[in-house]
């Protein structure tokens, strides 16, 4: 265990402060300064709230002092991903469009996050709405991944996976449509989670493709993830498509995994991925080999399962989520919040809607606003969403005639190490293969997590782990017992960043 | 021979209210080929009979009781908008001059 606050697990920081090692207020400056020194070089934050994280901690130390009873997690300061409404705090979802926006209403994991006690450190970049695998598409800021500067933190969440990374918060939160929580993790050797559609709640979330968007933890480890999983998991009723049922055990699960046992489970490698491999990079695909021997050491059956249909699941999202996409940024027409452009009396209502829309988005949102357009409009809605809805059908199918024979299924996060900046920019359909093994698992529905497993060329690469709807506890297990073979989890091998 | 021309993009980007430039048209043309392209080989997969799915979690009608909530203070929801005028918004004219 390490003496430096910032280098502490969440778990670790949680039971020094209710045992009173530590102060919440010395944890929650310690990350504060960490951003100070690192953050004008890792560039992970659009938004920093010094006094109300402090203010947060010092409620703690409070109600620890009278001897309340807190939260698992209280005191403990996490970073929320720019898409997730905070009261009073500015919420951009990285886009000009809803530049300087204050929300007037908390998302309802800000309010669980709230009510848990957890110092709230700022709000982190993104891909402008989370459309994107780099965090590049970001209107403000260019974050870089902590194992080398001149690369990509992953995306949409490259914030929150960068700021955990550089440990600049020991928690955050993150959002996952196609692999934005997982992918981010994979790259910068960190843990995320996509927990299953409808376990947490997206009351609040800034809507991208609402049969896909799913928010979940971000952490350096599958315990820690876990214990933010279990608070702010659950049903909501302010969401409709919530599922009213317990949370599935993931602390329990993280706890066991981590006795490194898997005898009696079985695992899943999928045929139709293993087609891909060529395509994908040779010192990636080593590295997850070398874990499916590791878990299979473990005691773990390794089954091959085929799932045909997810051949066709890049075209079957890149459908289906623009399609939304489309749908949902129609509410962006600059009369009710962000920005307006051209109200200069010269121009009409829907002049001013087209400016404004023009003004406030980036290229990759109007890129997939027009796809979207595209898939739905009459002469087209047959061939293209129409079909990606059947095929959608198919890959579910495929997900749960696989788990009748195992527990979950095992795979590379995504195909490449982080790659340079500027290298997929100029062809998004490059962008999109970075998703490639993450999105099956946002058409199907059910819990998917990226774990640090090895490197390829000094940068991490991630194992993800997907389990049956509301199986969300064998993926924490699995992840938590691949983390018991290394001697340093690897998010904690990261090259320093210098302070200033 | 390509699936969707500079034209179309304009149309699309016309019905979705976005005043694209005509650098953005080409770029957009382009790169929306190759990802209609790729889309095409869902043709080759055999759907009949299959029904769409349009949501991960089978859900029917959610309701709750007719009860009224409170909602949000009007002051906090107009604060966010670019313009506002005797408590509503403000927009711009909404029907062209005649002519």
């Amino acid at each position: 265990m390490s003496d430096r606050i910032v280098d502490k697990t969440a778990a670790e920081l949680a039971a020094d402060i209710r045992e009173g090692r530590l102060t919440a207020v010395a944890v929650t400056t310690a990350f504060l300064d960490r951003i100070a020194a690192v953050d004008g070089t890792v560039k992970a934050f659009l938004h920093v709230d010094r006094e109300g994280a402090l203010a947060t901690a010092r409620e703690v130390d409070e109600a620890l002092a009278r001897g309340e009873e807190l939260g698992p997690l209280a005191g403990v300061p996490i970073a929320v991903k720019d898409v997730v409404v905070t009261k009073g705090l500015p919420t951009t979802a990285a886009s000009k469009i809803l530049e300087g926006w204050i929300p007037p209403y908390d998302a309802t994991i800000t309010e669980r996050i709230k009510a848990a006690k957890m110092p709230i450190l700022g709000k982190t970049n993104l891909d402008e709405f989370a459309m994107g695998s780099s965090t590049e598409y970001s209107a403000y800021a260019q974050t870089v991944n902590p194992w080398d500067t001149a690369r990509i933190p992953g995306g949409s969440g490259g914030g929150s996976a960068a700021a955990v990374a550089a440990k600049m918060a020991p928690l955050a939160i993150g959002t996952d449509t196609g692999g934005s929580i997982r992918q981010p993790g994979a790259v910068t050797g960190t843990f995320g989670a996509k927990p299953t559609y409808g376990s947490n709640s997206r009351y609040g979330l800034i809507a991208f493709s609402s049969s896909l968007d799913t928010p979940g933890p971000v952490s350096r480890n599958a315990l820690d993830g876990a214990l933010l999983h279990e608070v702010i998991s659950g049903y909501d009723p302010r969401d409709s498509t919530a599922i009213d049922a317990p949370v599935p055990p993931v602390v329990a699960a993280a706890k066991a995994g981590a006795d490194g046992d898997l005898s009696g489970v079985k695992l899943g490698v999928v045929k139709e991925f293993d087609q891909t491999f060529d395509a994908a990079e040779p010192g990636v695909v080593e590295a997850y080999r070398q874990a499916v021997e590791q878990l299979a050491k473990l005691g773990a059956e390794i089954v091959e399962v085929s799932c045909p249909s997810f051949s066709y699941a890049l075209p079957t999202y890149y459908l289906i989520a623009p399609s939304e996409a489309s749908s949902n940024l129609a509410r962006y027409d600059g009369v009710r919040y962000g920005l307006r452009a051209g109200d200069d009396g010269r121009h009409g209502l829907e002049e001013v809607m087209s400016l404004t829309r023009e003004a406030g988005f980036g290229p990759e949102v109007k890129r997939r606003i027009i796809l979207g357009t595209y898939a739905l409009s009459a002469g087209y809605v047959d061939a293209f969403y129409g079909k990606a809805q059947k095929v959608r059908t198919l890959i579910k199918r495929d997900f749960e005639a696989a788990f009748e024979r195992v527990d979950a299924l095992i795979s590379p996060t995504t195909p490449f190490i982080a790659f340079k900046f500027g290298e997929r920019t100029g062809d998004p359909y490059q962008m999109y293969l970075a998703d490639l093994y993450t999105i099956p698992t946002n058409l199907y529905g059910g819990p998917g997590v990226s774990v640090p497993v090895g490197l390829s060329e000094g940068m991490p690469v991630g194992l993800q782990v997907m389990g049956p709807v509301m199986g969300d506890d064998i993926t924490y297990r699995v992840a938590a017992a691949v983390e018991s073979t290394q001697d340093t989890l690897l998010a904690d091998t990261a090259p320093e960043i210098e302070e200033q | 021979m390509s699936t969707i021309s500079r034209e179309e993009v304009a149309h699309l980007a016309r019905l979705a209210r976005l005043e694209v430039t005509d650098d953005e048209l080409d770029a957009f043309a382009g790169q929306l080929d190759v990802i209609l392209e790729s889309m095409k080989t869902l043709a080759e997969v055999d759907t009949d009979g299959v029904q769409p799915t349009s949501h991960a979690v089978p859900l029917v009608n959610v309701f709750r009781e007719d009860r009224p909530q409170p909602s949000l203070p009007r002051d906090a929801v107009l604060a966010g908008a670019p313009d506002t005028a005797e408590d509503r918004f403000r927009v711009p004219r909404i029907l062209d001059e005649e002519a």
